[in-house]
């Protein structure tokens, strides 16, 4: 178990690792100085570039040598200094992100259980019943192809403009101040509410098809032929069916974690959502490139620890895993 | 000894080449009998259709401003409405049709040959050649993809399609690595790879006569995954603004149309389109795998 873990936090040490490099060196060395396109975008006059530039070369740390800008850099990360944002200036970045994290994580692990949970089951459950199989399948296709922005877009614009029955940007009313009252939480609820369900659909058609597809193979395995040879019951069957097919959707659930973490960011785009999905927008909107990098962190941060529970849950869930593992 | 292997050689071989047309025929067979296939192929055939001829149809130059009135709903003029600014949507559509049509091909297809390269070299080489590629393979999986690209692109001033299909194939490979590589572990110690390498085959060879016919329908189907995934990958990018700096795509499209207030001006022809064919061509994509797999497998087949 230690051996297995030790593997893991290795792998998960070096992306660490990897990430704040590639974070750190893409602006140095991309092609052209990453301050004058900056300020050539933002132009302003002369004098004010002149200052911005002198202010960007110190805050980069770019007059220092290239080996030291770099051991500035993680000096600066554990110290959880991640630069001054350009657009909300004098706030610091990590504060910023700090303000947007939960409004991310409240809408993400709601989507992504409950997607997963509902999808599996549902999948299952149509799978080898011929009227589900052809009709509810086809829509389970359409769903995961669904671009995430394209069905928020719909959203907004049916149930929010038209029908005005939700709210169409933010995450609680503008006349509200943050407070502990029920009219702020049903607030906090109703502007929830619509990215939830964007998102919820999106992973509900891709864990449903899965699961059909992995659960097909399942139960035209041996096993499942032997057990309905000695007369068990089709819920027998597909209760072991579903036990065995749910792994390779856990692992699923591991490499899908970036695709549904980019669907969130163009879902929080689309209804204007204070998460980082929205922060990232507006930092490209705005060029706030130290903004932009703190989110790409957090991003990486989130991802390895989502990726760690995981690794967690399936030797929880998977006996074989664990016998390996006291074996090896 | 020798001989009597590359006799037996021969005959397989033999059989082989004598078994080629049955089992097209064979594979045509079921493809025809199998909806599935037809009616996602017969989608993605008319998309492509409509991106080649499209563009003939129309009178308008793409964004120029001002070819109509401002926000109009479709009419015989204008078959798709104009935007915000007087653009035609239609001509705006066809165009970004074919910039899909391109980062699928050209990023579907860098990724699966790099996934196909790395996981037949982990696979078959096997020692630390595979403890590295498997390592990096981990590593890349576990960053996520989009985080990479937002970060590079959004340091890239000119941007153009191709450069963004090739940004998305060279971020995209690792799970068809990963499943080449277990496929090509599998495959490489039978027998007839072991023949071919007493034979004195050189490695490069027995991974591409030997064991990539074997996976010929699985590399298919990674390909038509690819394929959707990339055309997805690419609308995200687009969408929030990271995309071609010039021209126009289907996500730029939403973009546009999400910027300049098209939800509440009410112009669902602006921003109904784009995202209605990502959403046919990627799901008949997928839909068309699920065939093909039922057509390899005959363990699917409905009964």
């Amino acid at each position: 178990m230690r051996r297995y873990f030790g593997r893991k936090m290795i792998i998960y040490g070096i992306t660490f690792f990897l990430a704040v490099t590639i974070d750190w060196a893409i602006p140095r060395f991309m092609p052209g100085n990453p301050i004058h396109t900056m300020l050539a975008r933002i132009g302003q006059h002369a004098e004010g570039v002149e200052a911005m530039y002198t202010y960007y070369t110190k805050a980069f740390g770019l007059d220092l040598p290239i080996w030291k800008q770099y051991l500035n850099f993680w000096n600066a990360l554990f110290h959880g200094d991640l630069g001054t944002s350009v657009f909300r200036f004098p706030q610091p970045v990590s504060a910023i992100i700090i303000k947007a994290v939960p409004f991310s994580v409240c809408l993400l692990i709601p989507a992504i259980l409950l997607s997963f949970w509902a999808g599996n089951k549902f999948g299952a459950f149509a799978a080898r019943t011929k009227v589900l199989d052809n009709t509810v399948l086809p829509l389970g296709y359409i769903l995961t192809a669904t671009p995430y922005m394209w069905l928020g877009i719909l959203l907004v614009w049916s149930l929010g403009i038209v029908a005005d029955i939700f709210p169409v940007a933010g995450a609680y009313g503008f006349n509200l101040a943050p407070s502990l009252s029920w009219m702020f939480i049903a607030s906090l609820i109703k502007h929830w509410f619509l990215p939830f369900v964007s998102l919820f659909l999106v992973g509900f058609g891709g864990w449903a098809i899965g699961m059909r597809n992995m659960i097909i193979y399942e139960l035209e395995s041996d096993y499942s032929h032997y057990l309905e040879t000695l007369g068990a019951t089709r819920s027998l069957v597909r209760k072991y069916a579903y036990r065995n097919a749910l792994l390779p959707q856990i692992t699923g659930l591991a490499l899908q974690l970036g695709v549904i973490v980019a669907g969130q960011v163009v879902t929080e785009a689309v209804f204007s959502y204070p998460g980082i999905g929205w922060l990232i927008l507006a930092a490209i909107q705005n060029q706030d490139y130290f903004l932009l990098q703190g989110c790409f962190l957090i991003i990486i941060i989130m991802v390895l620890i989502a990726n760690f529970i995981i690794d967690i849950v399936y030797v929880v869930v998977d006996p074989r895993t664990r016998l390996g593992m006291m074996g090896g | 000894m020798i001989e009597k292997i590359n006799i037996e050689k021969q005959e397989e071989i033999d059989k082989v080449v004598a078994a080629k047309p049955k089992k097209i025929n064979e594979f045509l067979y079921f493809a025809l009998r199998n909806n599935k296939l037809k009616i996602g192929l017969a989608i993605v055939l008319f998309f492509l259709l409509l991106t080649i001829i499209g563009p003939f149809l129309t009178d308008y130059e793409l964004n120029t401003f001002s070819v109509g009135p401002l926000s109009a709903p479709p009419s015989s003029e204008y078959w798709f409405g104009t935007t915000t600014f007087g653009q035609d949507v239609y001509t705006q559509f066809v165009y970004g049709l074919r910039a899909t049509f391109i980062v699928g091909v050209i990023g579907g297809s860098l990724a699966t040959f790099l996934g196909l390269i790395i996981g037949f070299t982990a696979g078959y080489r096997g020692g630390i050649i595979d403890e590295l590629l498997n390592m990096l393979t981990n590593i890349i999986l576990v960053i996520p993809a989009f985080a990479i690209l937002l970060i590079i692109a959004a340091y890239l001033k000119v941007r153009g399609i191709v450069t963004e299909s090739i940004l998305i194939g060279f971020i995209n490979w690792t799970w068809t690595a990963r499943a080449v590589r277990a496929q090509t572990f599998s495959l490489r110690s039978r027998e007839f790879v072991d023949m071919a390498r007493i034979s004195g085959m050189k490695p490069f060879k027995i991974i591409f006569t030997e064991i990539a016919p074997n996976m010929m329908s699985y590399l298919l189907m990674a390909f038509i995954l690819q394929f959707g995934g990339a055309v997805l990958f690419a609308a995200t990018l687009d969408f929030i603004g990271l995309g071609p700096t010039q021209g126009i795509s289907l996500g730029l499209m939403m973009n546009y149309a999400v910027l300049w207030g098209a939800l509440q001006l009410g112009s669902w022809w602006w921003f109904i389109p784009p995202g209605f064919a990502i959403m046919a061509i990627v799901g008949s994509l997928y839909i068309m795998n699920v065939g093909l797999d039922e057509v390899f497998n005959p363990k699917l087949r409905e009964f």
